[in-house]
């Protein structure tokens, strides 16, 4: 099966020399098209500083990580750009814009892809926007919804561009455990239905019933 | 049709108490550089009203004399020299000097008041209304008095209009003289003088009695149509010796400005006011641009995650800034049309408007905005999406 993701020896460090503090200890890790995946772990076990390196929000230091066809090792900033491009990423706290709708939110992911039309993107955030379950409310501000439903504006955003790889940091962490609930099913049918993969950060037991395969990190490595 | 959403403008809509201290930043700021360049134009322009006024191309003046309000005299002879020239149709001496004028209506309140003396041969002015009324000042102790002087010197404008006889005093050194208002002309005020009063060169002279005939403050000479002033005034600066200067009247109107402008206080005040409301105006806009975008950091950080460039947050901000300077602009240009009206009535200052002046506030405000921009971006650095997870 093709790999999504694919990690061999990832090491990674944090502050400058003297205080210098490895994070990552030798990560090798494939993540394979359609799988759902959860990493769980105590606090402080290097689960989020991984996800952001897979997404292109840092540089990898030491070891080869590649996520879908870009290669990670000392890449630049375009091309950490185009990688973050086609990945969905959902948020703990879901980091909607303020002074935008939520159709308007959902719109500025769309807009970063080349050719759209703005009367196809409108059609397009309202559709997912209906799937999500919040047809009704694609005019509020982001303030006027409640946390589950962010949450779910959040999903939206993440897959209206039907990303291969979505990465997804305790999003149900802010949510009572109906609402939990409720976002983890959303985004297994939606990822079921586009055929992406999910690499799901958590601390939250309820959940794990949903993943393919489960990986523990513990002190930096894999368990 | 390929068009994206307004994220800049959305967010500055977004907090609108924000938004209008902002704006309101710009307005102050805007007006006070229109008021500042308004009422420093005036003053140079009010300045030279009275060389405008002149009907003459070159100007003697004695090598000592500053400005209007700091004349020496020098002696006519001088003027009468150029008389030699074939180019020259006629020359006219101009007295200028300051006399005390008694306010007619409260009797005591002795107040400054600029006086001109000239010369009925010829028309040597041309302010308004002074031609019709020159025949008059042939009579001894006769004067015009410019309706457009401070109302300190008393309603006279506004009485002779009436019909009533408008007699005063004038005094000079101790000794005062009785005069008589027979009619008005138009000059206006300047930083110089509040008030100007017209009079034949004779009544002048039984004003300032102690001044000594045959010399005079500015000698006018006119030239016979189609003579080139630059080449005739370069002749005659040769010709006379170096007691006296010779000047077109465009370099006489230029040495009053320059006057005003460099060697006193007030040219110096007016552009460190205007610096003073350009700094006022970029620190507000820095303030509110860079509150925008330390409290929005995250959300920064978010679209830079999702894959938006650094420099599309940059473009972010300096369109703000934009949205501010224009936004801000509009209304302060209204209110300064509005104050301009106001401070034309208190000064009798000729505060106007000018389409260069428009133009150049508002490429200063746009400069001022995009500065303040520009500073408040360095906080942007601060949008790491590797700290938002």
């Amino acid at each position: 099966m093709e790999s999504v993701i694919s990690i061999r020896s990832l090491n990674h460090y944090f502050g400058k020399d003297p205080l210098k503090k490895q994070v990552l200890f030798d990560i090798n890790l494939d993540v394979h098209a359609g799988e759902i995946i959860i990493l769980t772990g105590p606090s402080g076990s290097g689960k989020t500083t991984l996800l952001s390196l897979i997404g292109g929000l840092r540089s990898v230091q030491e070891g080869r990580l590649r996520s879908m066809e870009y290669e990670l090792h000392r890449a630049n900033e375009e091309k950490l750009v185009q990688v973050r491009r086609h990945i969905g990423y959902i948020f703990q706290a879901h980091n909607l814009l303020p002074f935008m709708t939520v159709q308007q939110n959902v719109q500025m992911s769309i807009e970063l892809h080349q050719n759209f039309c703005l009367k196809e993107a409108r059609k397009k955030s309202e559709a997912i926007l209906t799937e999500v379950g919040l047809g009704e409310r694609i005019h509020y501000y982001p303030n006027n919804l409640s946390g589950g439903q962010k949450q779910r504006v959040a999903i939206a955003r993440a897959l209206v561009n039907h990303p291969k790889l979505v990465l997804a940091d305790e999003p149900t962490a802010a949510l009572d455990s109906k609402s939990g609930r409720d976002v983890v099913n959303l985004m297994q049918r939606l990822a079921k239905e586009q055929g992406c993969t999910i690499l799901l950060v958590t601390h939250d037991n309820r959940i794990l019933d949903i993943a393919d395969r489960i990986i523990h990190m513990e002190d930096g490595q894999l368990r | 049709m390929f068009r994206k959403l307004p994220t800049a403008w959305l967010q500055l809509r977004h907090q609108k108490v924000r938004l209008l201290v902002a704006l309101s930043g710009v307005i102050f700021s805007v007006v006070i550089v229109f008021m500042q360049l308004g009422i420093r134009d005036a003053l140079f322009n009010s300045s030279v009203r009275f060389h405008e006024g002149l009907q003459g191309d070159c100007f003697l003046i004695s090598p000592r004399s500053t400005s209007l309000i700091a004349m020496q005299s020098f002696p006519e002879r001088r003027l009468l020299q150029p008389l030699a020239f074939d180019e020259v149709q006629f020359v006219s001496p101009i007295y200028l000097g300051f006399a005390q004028w008694k306010n007619p209506e409260t009797r005591d309140y002795w107040r400054n008041i600029f006086i001109i003396g000239i010369d009925l041969r010829h028309q040597p002015v041309d302010f308004s209304n002074v031609i019709e009324n020159l025949d008059q000042l042939k009579i001894p102790d006769q004067v015009l008095f410019d309706q457009d002087s401070r109302s300190e010197f008393g309603p006279i404008a506004s009485d002779f209009q009436q019909g009533k006889v408008i007699q005063t005093e004038v005094g000079n050194q101790g000794s005062n003289r009785k005069v008589k208002v027979v009619g008005l002309f138009k000059l206006g005020t300047s930083f110089g003088s509040d008030g100007n009063l017209l009079t034949s060169h004779l009544n002048f002279l039984r004003i300032f009695n102690n001044r000594q005939k045959g010399f005079i403050d500015v000698g006018l000479i006119k030239l016979k149509p189609g003579t080139d002033v630059k080449k005739f005034t370069d002749r005659l600066s040769k010709y006379l010796p170096k007691d006296v200067k010779i000047m077109s009247k465009q370099e006489f109107i230029e040495f009053e400005k320059n006057y005003w402008q460099s060697s006193t206080a007030i040219g110096f005040i007016f552009n460190l006011g205007v610096a003073l409301g350009i700094i006022v105006g970029i620190v507000v806009v820095y303030q509110i641009l860079y509150t925008n975008v330390s409290e929005h950091l995250s959300q920064y950080a978010t679209l830079k995650a999702i894959g938006y460039r650094h420099n599309y947050l940059l473009s972010m901000v300096l369109q703000q800034a934009f949205f501010i300077a224009v936004l801000g602009y509009i209304p302060g240009l209204l209110i300064t049309v509005i104050q301009y009206e106001f401070t034309k009535k208190a000064t009798l200052l000729p505060v106007i408007m000018t389409s260069e002046r428009a133009l150049f506030v508002f490429f200063a405000t746009l400069a001022m905005c995009f500065l303040s921009g520009m500073t408040a971006v360095h906080k942007l650095k601060a949008a790491d999406p590797a700290d938002i997870f």
